[in-house]
């Protein structure tokens, strides 16, 4: 069977807010299913999704969702979209099941079938003893729950999740990563998942676009981002006066190097005979390894490789 | 005991065509301030001066010794002018969160993810107060109308005075437009629904406030146009056929009334974005 075609794409897209650039000529394609897109805090990636919900104007270039041009049908595109916002958004006023209808009326939906939707999806979301409670009394948890029900309650074809994990305990979390799986391995949804929480990603999407500072500096499958171009080591050493002037020789040698939560530094070395070339540089830096073990590349690596970061 | 599927379940029904969200907004929007008591009692108090006309047309349609009550043109300008202070609270209770409410808890962009334009947004939120608003002057003066017409048994009135019907209307929908678009405007630059009762309080008072100053000094009315009710008492006055009350030209207070306009449109073409952006 065809692969199918990207859902979205950008074309040279740059995005400025007064003097301070969000997405610097940005060219790139979310494919069909669950694609994340990664990056730190001021990376450009809800900028990007502003972008493409029509809020703010590209200052040049083409983006294209659903096979339309935003910049030609905004309103169709949206028609067939769902965008749970980052920040804690609902319709003052309105108990759960009002607000979701209310959203599937603006969508479209008649009446009746809108409450009924609503019903249903504030089922599906963990939400549906709840129904009847005032947004406003919700916890934070259940707000997050909620702005996911008023972005699918019409039923769209790509849902926009920006950061949809913010601030939920590890059970909220947990729930919510499973739903988003649901919608996109079960349900036949495309979605495309925003955060900074590489976890989060890797468990719910099988793409990925990473970006830093307004630029795509990765993308495509994880599974193939996570491919060795080298071999990936965990290494724990003694040196006199501490590990950092070793790291410092081991970036100066080429080798991406980043610390872990451990005394434990992730190593990626290049090329064939990773752990004979850090012998040979930790005798050279009259070093002793106390420990090294291959690792299998994680998309963390992939993403430190890709911003830049220790 | 029926099984009842909770999962998610993809929606084949009908879809209705982008254009008429705003048909949603405004009705979700009347239908939670008819639910409030309050609001309820207010329309209801703003009904009382409408009995009152109608027992007035009542007796000088019966009782020859109340000739001096009889209907004209002047008596359905002053009821409107009656109604002005309802006007006021309606627009105050009604008006002040139709947007600020909506910027407090991020619903714009929840409204604006949604196939509707920005326009759209605007004109339900519009809608909301022009329908309550018309609700407590243009259908009252035109049920004056109904009411001489079945009282007098004869239509030589209503017909002598045709001219009342556009009349009533017109100056009921320049009165209410600008009202709310004043209103719509000055809710969405705050996100505090009590600061944007202020401000509007403060719009109708100040200006007045500033021509009472200013023909204090002057003791000229050629000034009225500081003041936006004043201007809209003379376009009323122009519109009925009735001798203005002010020295001002009456395009002045036209003017007036259209800059605010202009200026409502441009301050909610400004505000009302799925994004705000602080450059």
């Amino acid at each position: 069977m065809a692969e199918p075609g990207p859902v979205v794409t950008l074309e040279g897209v740059t995005v400025t807010y007064g003097t301070n650039t969000a997405l610097r000529d940005i060219s790139t394609t979310f494919g069909a299913g669950a694609v994340g897109l990664l990056g730190p805090n001021g990376a450009g990636k809800s900028t990007m999704i502003k972008s493409l919900l029509g809020f703010v104007v590209p200052n040049q270039g083409r983006m294209r969702v659903l096979g339309l041009d935003v910049a030609e049908a905004p309103l169709q595109i949206r028609a067939r979209v769902g965008y749970m916002p980052e920040n804690d958004a609902h319709i003052p006023g309105m108990n759960a099941v009002s607000f979701v209808a209310y959203c599937a009326e603006l969508s479209g939906l008649p009446r009746v079938d809108a409450m009924q939707r609503a019903h249903e999806v504030l089922f599906y979301v963990g939400l549906g003893e709840a129904r009847y409670r005032n947004v406003e009394t919700y916890s934070t948890g259940m707000k997050q729950r909620i702005k996911l029900a008023q972005a699918l309650v019409h039923d769209p074809e790509l849902l926009f999740l920006d950061e949809p994990t913010n601030g939920m305990d590890p059970k909220g979390r947990d729930e919510m990563l499973e739903l988003v799986r649901d919608l996109a391995l079960n349900k036949g949804v495309n979605v495309i998942v925003s955060s900074h929480l590489l976890p989060d990603i890797e468990y719910t999407c099988r793409d990925v676009v990473v970006m830093d500072k307004g630029r795509v500096v990765a993308h495509g499958a994880i599974e193939g981002l996570k491919q060795p171009r080298g071999r990936v080591f965990e290494l724990r050493v003694k040196a006199a006066g501490g590990p950092e002037r070793f790291i410092e020789q081991l970036r100066a040698a080429g080798l991406e190097c980043h610390a872990t939560d451990d005394d434990v530094m992730r190593v990626f070395v290049p090329g064939e005979g990773g752990a004979q070339r850090l012998f040979e540089l930790a005798a050279a830096a009259s070093v002793q390894v106390r420990h090294l073990r291959p690792s299998v590349p994680t998309l963390e690596d992939v993403f430190a490789q890709a911003v830049g970061e220790e | 005991m029926p099984i009842h599927d909770q999962g998610y379940r993809r929606y084949t029904g009908i879809r209705a065509q982008t254009g008429r969200a705003w048909s949603v907004i405004a009705t979700a929007g009347i239908r939670t301030l008819l639910a409030k008591r309050t609001f309820i009692g207010l329309l209801l108090l703003s009904w009382v001066p409408f009995l009152v006309r109608a027992v007035q047309i009542y007796a000088a349609a019966n009782l020859p010794q109340a000739q001096f009550l009889a209907p004209d043109a002047a008596m359905f300008r002053s009821f409107l002018q009656q109604q002005e202070i309802f006007l006021f609270f309606i627009t105050v209770y009604a008006g002040t969160g139709l947007i600020a409410n909506d910027r407090r808890a991020n619903a714009l962009q929840i409204y604006l993810s949604k196939p509707l334009s920005r326009a759209e947004y605007i004109f339900g939120k519009f809608a909301i107060l022009l329908a309550l608003l018309l609700l407590v002057t243009w259908l009252p003066a035109m049920l004056l109308l109904v009411i001489q017409v079945m009282f007098a048994g004869s239509f030589t009135f209503f017909l002598t005075h045709l001219y009342l019907v556009p009349a009533i209307t017109i100056f009921s929908l320049i009165q209410v437009a600008t009202v709310a678009l004043a209103m719509l405007a000055l809710s969405s630059l705050s996100k505090s629904s009590r600061y944007v009762g202020i401000l509007y309080a403060g719009l109708i008072f100040f200006s007045q406030a500033v021509y009472g100053i200013v023909r204090g000094i002057t003791r000229d009315t050629r000034m009225a146009w500081l003041s936006v009710p004043l201007d809209l008492q003379q376009i009323g006055d122009a519109i009925f056929r009735i001798e203005p009350r002010f020295a001002m030209p009456v395009w002045s207070a036209f003017l007036v009334i259209a800059l605010l306009i202009a200026a409502s449109a441009f301050i909610l073409e400004r505000r009302v974005r799925g994004i705000e952006v602080v450059a």
